[in-house]
């Protein structure tokens, strides 16, 4: 366009190529809708997730739909006559929680593993890249499933299990993305200048490498999320009266069959849209920040 | 190729070997004493002490590594806690269920998301390319056992067409002969067994495929895009051809090459989401059979079941590349 400077700051750049993108943008908006769901759950919820002791006088009634419906729960109410609208805003801190604790682990035990791999090559490579081979030799879900069974079941080694099962996705990202970095002229002159190599690390190839992280991050994120959900639905992650979607649902399903169908379904719904946002997000953020992957 | 095929066979060896190694630490890894850990919470003094004997449990960890695994070389993976059976009888006796759940899964998925990818490539940017897309989206991001619930809710309760678990009507029998009902009861000629086992398993099968479903759409579409791109298919177009042949004929079979490859990828994360799809239908193939056992801590069983189900994953892997390779005489192996 005449008249328009054509250099604009690569940071602008790079908000304007987000801003364009609006399924990344709409993801974003699920995404911050979850953070705040998470945060001010105890503003939001009309009820108490966890009323003790449970009211059974109003178990698996009908929502704003029915006029068999109560007062107030808007959404209807579970087995023991809790509100499932309540429990599935608390839901969204525990998912939300899990999801990034579990990521967290796999970033932080990934970045170590990968960035020895990469930056030191040779025999520790080696070693670490069969290691990730086995483990790659597990279905996920199955692997997870697995360490639960010799950790024991709960919420925290639930996080624990899938956080181990993902390291060494992010192990090969990160050190694909080292053997870049290692090779770039920067760090030639680091190393000629005498820098400790902890230095190089730690203040020029960690943080340059960190780029694909944030990516895949986000999309483990989404994984981790519906992980963390399947495993409270087999029972092995988040125990009742946790507020967890995936074990909100095991608790419910049976009564389908009766015709109680809202306990079961909208807190599937939850995790269907929070898997879907940041995948959106996700996907984005990897055309935005990588434009080499854009499929 | 022949060396090709040596090489990667022997490549697997370390990685199965690992495998093992990992299985094998599950029962050291649990808390407590392995022998009770086998014998389960209940068994006796004395038991205990036969099975520290018979598994060598008071050797040194490598001899005992070495005995397991001459038993599992075998073929022997102990014996469950819960059922006393042989684990690895049990396993077989499941395995069929869940191929012919996986296999059916698979069809759904190949053929409904390769001709969706193709038909939203030959048509871009058009509302059904931009709905078919959309659908693929929220696809991926199903939570399968949610999906299974609805299917089971809609299907099963609200419209009664369809059973809401199991693997065919309880009064119907059917002779085995591979263990996949839907063969055995065309072989037998068994023509209500084979109606009333098509109806059982289509609703796990359609919730299994949701996922390879919309994953085969989204990358056929991005391959024929792609191949479309290419100078070979503008020739065909000017030389007059028309679209749908340059489409069908020409584009389609470039295009198939990615689409293999994630398959392949799939099958191995349909194994897993058999895990889950079983657990909700009541399926009885070796992914519940692995839930219940870790559920109900039979360690034996979810030990032989690991190796059994990775022992899977890495062979379909596996063939998948020598497929690849096979059907694109470009990819040079080396």
């Amino acid at each position: 366009m005449p008249g328009k400077p054509l250099a604009i700051s690569s940071r602008n750049y790079l908000f304007r190529r987000f801003t364009d993108n609006r399924s990344a943008l709409f993801g974003l908006c699920i995404l911050v809708m979850l953070v705040l769901c998470a945060v001010f759950a105890d503003f939001i919820a009309p009820n108490d997730p966890n009323p003790t002791p449970p009211d059974l006088a109003i178990k698996l009634k009908p929502g704003f739909w029915s006029e068999e419906g109560v007062e107030g729960m808007p959404l209807g109410t579970d087995a023991l006559g809790r509100c499932v609208l309540s429990r599935i805003i608390y839901g969204t801190r525990v998912s939300l929680s899990a999801g990034l604790v579990a990521v967290g682990i796999a970033m932080i035990l990934g970045i170590c593993f990968g960035t020895l791999a990469g930056f030191f090559g040779g025999a520790v490579d080696s070693v670490i890249m069969r290691f990730v081979d086995i483990m790659f030799a597990f279905p996920a879900l199955l692997l997870a499933i697995v360490i639960v069974a010799v950790i024991g079941q709960g919420l925290d080694k639930a996080m624990v299990a899938i956080g181990i099962v993902y390291t060494p996705q992010m192990a090969r990202i990160i050190r694909s993305s080292v053997l870049y970095i290692k090779e770039m002229e920067y760090i030639e002159v680091q190393q000629a200048i005498g820098s400790s190599r902890l230095r190089v690390i730690f203040r020029h190839v960690i943080p340059n490498s960190i780029a694909p992280v944030i990516v895949y991050g986000t999309l483990m994120l989404a994984t981790a999320i519906l992980d963390c959900a399947a495993l409270g639905f087999l029972g092995l992650g988040a125990q009742p009266p946790t507020p967890e979607w995936g074990a909100m649902l095991a608790k419910s399903y049976s009564y389908i069959v009766s015709g109680a169908w809202w306990a079961a379904t909208f807190p599937g719904l939850a995790i269907l849209f929070s898997v879907l946002g940041l995948n959106l997000l996700g996907d984005g953020l990897r055309d935005i920040l990588d434009p080499r992957l854009k499929q | 190729m022949k060396w090709y095929i040596a090489k990667r066979l022997l490549q697997l060896i370390p990685v199965l070997l690992g495998v093992a190694v990992i299985s094998f630490s599950l029962i050291h890894l649990a808390p407590g004493d392995p022998a009770r850990t086998i014998a389960g919470e209940h068994a006796s003094e004395q038991t205990i002490q036969m099975l520290r004997e018979k598994y060598g449990l008071d050797k040194p960890i490598h001899v005992q590594f070495w005995l397991w695994f001459k038993q599992v070389l075998r073929g022997d993976f102990g014996r469950s806690i819960v059922s006393n059976e042989y684990v690895a009888k049990e396993i077989l006796d499941r395995f069929p269920n869940t191929v012919e759940l996986a296999l059916f899964s698979m069809l759904i998925a190949v053929v409904v998301g390769f001709v969706a990818g193709v038909i939203s490539a030959s048509k871009q940017y058009s509302f059904l390319d931009y709905t078919t897309m959309g659908v693929a989206l929220f696809g991926v991001s199903m939570p399968v056992f949610w999906l299974g619930i609805m299917l089971m809710m809609i299907f099963g309760v609200f419209f009664r067409v369809l059973p809401i678990g199991g693997r065919i009507a309880s009064d119907i029998s059917l002779e085995r002969i591979t263990g996949l009902y839907i063969i055995d009861s065309i072989v037998r000629g068994n023509w209500k067994a084979l109606g009333s086992s098509f109806k059982y398993l289509i609703l796990p099968s359609v919730a299994l495929a949701t996922i390879p479903m919309a994953t085969i759409a989204r990358v056929t579409r991005s391959s024929m895009l792609e191949v479309l791109r290419q100078d070979f298919i503008r020739t065909e177009r000017a030389k007059g051809l028309s679209e749908r042949m340059v489409i069908y004929k020409h584009a389609v079979r470039n295009a198939m090459l990615p689409v293999i490859t994630v398959i392949g990828l799939n099958f191995g994360l349909l194994l897993a989401g058999a895990l889950l799809t079983e657990t909700v239908f009541s399926w009885p193939g070796i992914g519940r059979y692995v839930v219940k056992a870790v559920q109900m801590r039979d360690y034996p069983v979810v030990q032989g079941c690991v190796l059994f189900f990775s022992f899977m994953f890495v062979i379909v892997n596996l063939i998948t590349d020598l497929l690849y390779v096979l059907i694109d005489p470009r990819i040079k192996y080396r």
